[in-house]
């Protein structure tokens, strides 16, 4: 048994790309030795910036020789079948060999493939892995690639060492070849580095200042950044990407901290981090308070030879033009009022055929007053939702959704509290978009919103217009906070419906995969913001409010079909079954997601009963009957009998259950025959659950709907025990199927039972 | 330090070659990067170029961002296999001690719509900040650069300020002052072109005139590429590009027109490069059978 070790250097890989180097390294090598019949146990898959290690352990010498056998043809085939059979084996005809199958004389073809060296084996994975590699994004280089056939790889490969024992793997790819070498850190070692067994190699290349082991460097500077932070007596604010990131970027990683100057502090934190993060990709420390600190952690790549004074210096400088661009911006941004920037968005096109965003704009705050003069976002909306209410935060540190303290005039309902949200709502509305032409937002595209929040606060705008320009794109998909007091409902809502309408208005809906203007999260948005504040509202009374003037407005079913879709999706994550939103929406046509939730979830509970199932199978037994029959149905037997019922005229659909009750009941009296027990007690049973469940569905207790169809279950398994349903009498027949059909439509009053799978 | 790079680059085979004589945002727009990209024949030349941005003007107040800088910049092509290492030792060359500061290379893709180019490499930071922008060349013009040509971009200032170890530009020393002459700043040199240079793009240049300059220099883009002098269509380009910036910094372009915009002054830069390529394939196919564009 003999261990294995290969490393491809090359130069620095980005260190997003290396974790899924090393799985891709690990795959397409277990692939290899597959083929070559040669079984792997663990893999070691070490990452650099500058090389990729394989190391794997107790491989063969040889592969084991195998002997593969063909059927073939029977003897007296067509020259042809055999000729061919011969080439797909790759052998000759007088290499056939004849048996018995079933009686019949059978040519197999026997192939002894002999053992091979395994080293000879790895001479052709290697390149073979090289070449197959998929790297995200790859590229040509040198005098090759004067070719485009030339080898295409992350970046220039520059060496091989390839180890079977303490023997060298021979190969050759793109003018690299392999060898016994390895290099040392990019600064700290020159020279080659021979590597004589696998077992030397992580070592030998420790005393070169290379940490081969990317799990060990990212653990060092999970340690030495929190011990640094430590010994200023700051804490570290943890980032495990950063510690990737980080660990991707160095082979021998040095984490120094350095300071920036305290007046910088004055800048909001997030863009503090932000810059620092994403630009610098340091840590930042809080202070004992859990406030930022004026501190950050660079992860050095050296260990310098004045002990990294000279390294922090100039991070610091650098960090320092940044913060000072970013005070910049914060500066020059606030000496306008956001109504000011506003107008700047009349240069922004939202959409070619939707108009500016200052258009967009505008439509939004309308939409959004006039969910407040609707009634549908009151000043009590979210208030039934848990939430935390914390004191206004003075400075407006924060960047979550906690909301700040209502103002004490918007409790109570009366014009006044009622006026008074309309206005605000209004105005955060107006002021939503403002930050996107601010500087900030310029530089910072991912704190839009946040830092509108932040100027509306900085020039005295009330805590509840801030909060809502800054959580006005919440949620940002499913899983993200939603928001929960009425301003920034308000906003957010008429933001995504504006949207989603628009678009659909214009022909621009999501296909397949593509949803360039995101409007699954935006329909999510909508249904997330009106489920969880429980707004009482019809979808297609949003949709119509919605409604772009001047464009086709025929596409309000299709948008209440994608949010029905939505809805869908999101009941599924919450562990509904899809077929209970379709049993419900057939039946609930008025557009009120909050009832139509409650009635799915109501319905879901009663499936699950045993109760619940049973009666689902009496459904579907009475369904089938009714559909095998062709029965028509009550208005059908009238028309056909030539009566007519002055009862069956009433089309009121609130009085329909009531009539049907009222019918039963007649219909009972009038059968001239003596029913059968089962019969008369179904009869009976339905007189009763039938009101009582359309009276619960009226009052939205689901629950109780349930329970009303749940005495119909006795009662209709009676039925089909005892009664004969295709009696040979006319009168019988007729009238229980008429039965039937009063138990379905009973059953439908709840839901449309018809949709339910199982 | 010019000097020192224009004699390290030198011995390395490169052509010293002197700035192109326009308004250009960047080193690469230099024909001796574009043009000389394209095509199958060797290439290696260092040059300095003046690079304008207009949006990066900050009136003199950020200690390293301008709208007038310098960039040093080294192409050869076919990329050399040493590549990073002959970067690397230019740096020491210059004065920088890579045991004592912390250079990296950092992925950083390079993308040019308007030259219908993009590359592969790297922002090559010292002590965390970026000095060089280390790319091969992928694609010049929409063409597939055959083969592939290596592009460094150092950012002169930046690199001054760590040598001289100053905190901001306007401090670096222009000169070393003599009996013959006072010591000069940076910001004595150029502080107060900052601040008036970045009023003027921000404030006053006049847009209309703007516009109109832009679609002057595409009239005469097409004019020259109908001349066959896919040189002199190639400035145009250059100027319509600095011209588009202009108005960019003024702030009258929305988003949607600046896609329309960029899609324009992309035309021109690739219809310069179309015409250049079309124009010398004859003889490349005769010196380099092999190559195909």
């Amino acid at each position: 048994m003999t261990d294995f070790l290969l490393e491809l250097r090359c130069e620095e890989i980005p260190a997003r790309m290396q974790k899924g180097a090393r799985a891709d390294l690990a795959k397409l090598f277990r692939a290899q030795m597959d083929s070559a019949g040669i079984t792997l146990g663990d893999l070691t898959i070490w990452s650099t910036p500058r090389r990729l290690a394989l190391i794997a352990r107790n491989l063969p010498e040889q592969t084991e020789a195998v002997s593969e056998e063909a059927k073939g043809p029977p003897e007296g085939a067509p020259d042809q079948a055999i000729e061919g059979f011969c080439r797909k084996n790759g052998v000759t005809r007088d290499q056939l060999e004849l048996r018995e199958v079933k009686g019949r004389a059978t040519y197999f073809a026997v192939k002894n493939v002999p053992g091979r060296a395994v080293k000879d084996v790895l001479a052709e994975a290697i390149p073979a892995i090289i070449r197959a590699f998929p790297w995200p994004k790859s590229m040509r280089w040198g005098a090759a690639s004067a070719s485009t056939e030339s080898l295409r790889w992350v970046r220039p490969l520059s060496g091989i060492l390839a180890l079977f024992g303490e023997e060298l793997v021979d190969c050759e790819v793109h003018g690299v070849t392999s060898g016994l070498v390895t290099l040392g850190h990019r600064f700290h070692h020159s020279g080659d580095i021979t590597i004589g067994h696998v077992d030397n190699y992580q070592d030998k290349l420790r005393a070169c200042h290379v940490i081969v082991d990317h799990a060990e460097r990212e653990a060092l500077i999970r340690q030495k950044a929190s011990e640094a932070a430590q010994a200023a007596g700051l804490t570290l604010v943890e980032d495990e990407g950063l510690v990737v990131e980080n660990a991707g970027l160095t082979e021998w990683p040095q984490p120094l901290l350095g300071r920036f100057d305290e007046a910088f502090l004055e800048v909001p934190p997030e863009v503090i981090q932000l810059t620092t993060r994403i630009n610098q990709k340091y840590f930042v420390c809080n202070d004992a308070s859990g406030k930022l600190a004026n501190a950050f952690i660079c992860t050095a790549n050296i260990a310098a030879t004045d002990g990294g004074v000279a390294i922090v210096a100039g991070n610091e400088k650098v960090l320092a033009a940044r913060l000072s661009d970013a005070r910049f911006f914060w500066d020059v941004d606030r000496k306008k009022q956001l109504a000011d920037h506003a107008e700047g968005l009349q240069r922004i096109t939202f959409h070619e055929k939707l108009g500016t965003v200052a258009d967009k704009v505008e439509r939004v705050a309308k939409l959004a007053r006039w969910l407040v003069e609707e009634g549908i976002v009151t000043p009590q909306t979210g208030a039934i939702a848990p939430q935390i209410v914390t004191p206004a935060q003075a400075g407006g540190q924060s960047g979550d959704t906690q909301p700040s303290q209502p103002d004490s005039r918007l409790r109570g309902n009366d014009e006044g509290a009622v006026k008074q949200l309309a206005d605000q709502v209004e105005l955060a509305a107006r002021l939503s978009k403002a930050d996107l032409v601010t500087e900030m937002v310029g530089e910072f595209p991912e704190l839009q919103g946040l830092m509108g929040g932040y100027y509306a606060r900085a020039e005295g705008l009330p805590d509840a217009v801030a909060d809502a320009i800054r959580d006005h794109y919440k949620p940002v998909g499913q899983g993200d906070d939603v928001p929960h007091v009425p301003v920034t409902v308000a906003v957010a809502l008429a933001d995504k419906l504006d949207t989603l309408v628009g678009f659909f208005q214009i022909e621009e809906k999501p296909t397949g995969s593509k949803d360039p203007f995101a409007l699954r999260r935006a329909a999510i948005g909508i249904l997330s913001l009106i489920l969880e504040n429980e707004l009482r509202v019809s979808i297609f009374d949003l949709i119509t409010a919605a409604a772009h003037p001047g464009k086709s407005a025929e596409a309000g079913q299709e948008i209440a079909n994608f949010l029905i879709e939505r809805l869908k999706v999101q009941q599924r994550d919450a562990d509904i079954r899809h077929d209970m939103v379709d049993a419900v929406v057939a039946v609930e046509q008025g557009g009120d997601n909050v009832r139509m939730v409650k009635r799915i979830a109501a319905l879901q509970a009663f499936i699950g009963t045993e109760d619940g199932a049973n009666l689902l199978a009496g459904y579907k037994r009475a369904a089938n009957i009714l559909k095998k029959e062709d029965w028509q149905g009550d208005e059908a037997e009238i028309s056909r009998t030539g009566e007519e019922d002055p009862l069956a005229l009433v089309d009121d659909p609130d009085l329909a259950p009531v009539i049907r009750a009222k019918m039963a009941e007649r219909h009972l009296a009038e059968i001239s025959y003596e029913p059968e027990v089962a019969e008369k007690a179904l009869i009976e049973a339905l007189s009763e659950a039938e009101p009582r469940a359309a009276a619960a569905v009226a009052a939205e207790d689901f629950e109780g709907a349930m329970a009303a169809l749940a005495t119909l279950r006795a009662p209709i398994d009676a039925f089909f025990e005892t009664v004969i349903v295709n009696a040979p009498e006319r009168e019988k027949r007729s009238s229980r199927l008429s039965l039937l059909a009063q138990f379905r439509a009973a059953v439908h009053n709840v839901a449309d039972f018809s949709r339910i799978e199982g | 330090m010019i000097l020192a790079l224009h004699d390290y680059w030198s011995a390395q085979g490169c052509l010293i070659l002197q700035p192109y004589d326009m308004r250009v945002g960047a080193g690469t727009f230099h024909t001796a990067t574009t043009l000389r990209a394209l095509g199958p024949e060797p290439w290696n030349a260092a040059f300095v170029q003046p690079c304008r941005r207009p949006t990066d003007g900050r009136y003199g107040e950020n200690p390293n961002r301008l709208q007038h800088y310098y960039q040093y910049q080294v192409i050869l092509k076919p990329s050399p296999p040493n590549l990073q290492e002959l970067y690397l030792k230019s740096l020491e060359v210059i004065g920088i001690d890579p045991l004592k500061h912390d250079i990296r290379f950092v992925e950083d893709d390079w993308e040019s719509p308007t030259l219908g180019a993009w590359g592969l490499g790297w922002e090559v930071w010292c002590d965390g900040m970026e000095v060089t922008q280390f790319t091969y060349f992928q694609q010049m013009g929409g063409y597939d650069c055959k083969p592939v040509a290596g592009e460094l971009t150092y950012g002169l200032e930046r690199l001054a300020m760590y040598i001289q170890n100053k905190d901001s530009v306007y401090d670096l020393a222009f000169n070393t002052p003599n009996e013959n002459g006072p010591a000069f700043t940076y910001g004595d040199v150029f502080l107060e072109n900052e601040k008036q240079m970045s009023k003027w793009n921000f404030e006053v240049a006049d847009t209309d005139a703007l516009f109109d300059l832009f679609n002057k220099a595409e009239a005469e883009c097409r004019n020259a590429l109908n001349a066959g002098v896919p040189i002199a269509a190639y400035e145009q380009a250059i100027e319509a590009s600095h011209i588009f910036n202009l108005l960019q910094a003024r702030g009258v372009i929305s988003v949607q027109e600046r896609a329309s915009y960029m899609g324009r002054v992309r035309d021109l830069a690739r219809g310069a490069c179309v015409a250049h390529v079309e124009k010398e394939t004859p003889r490349w196919t005769e010196e380099y059978p092999e190559w195909q564009a």
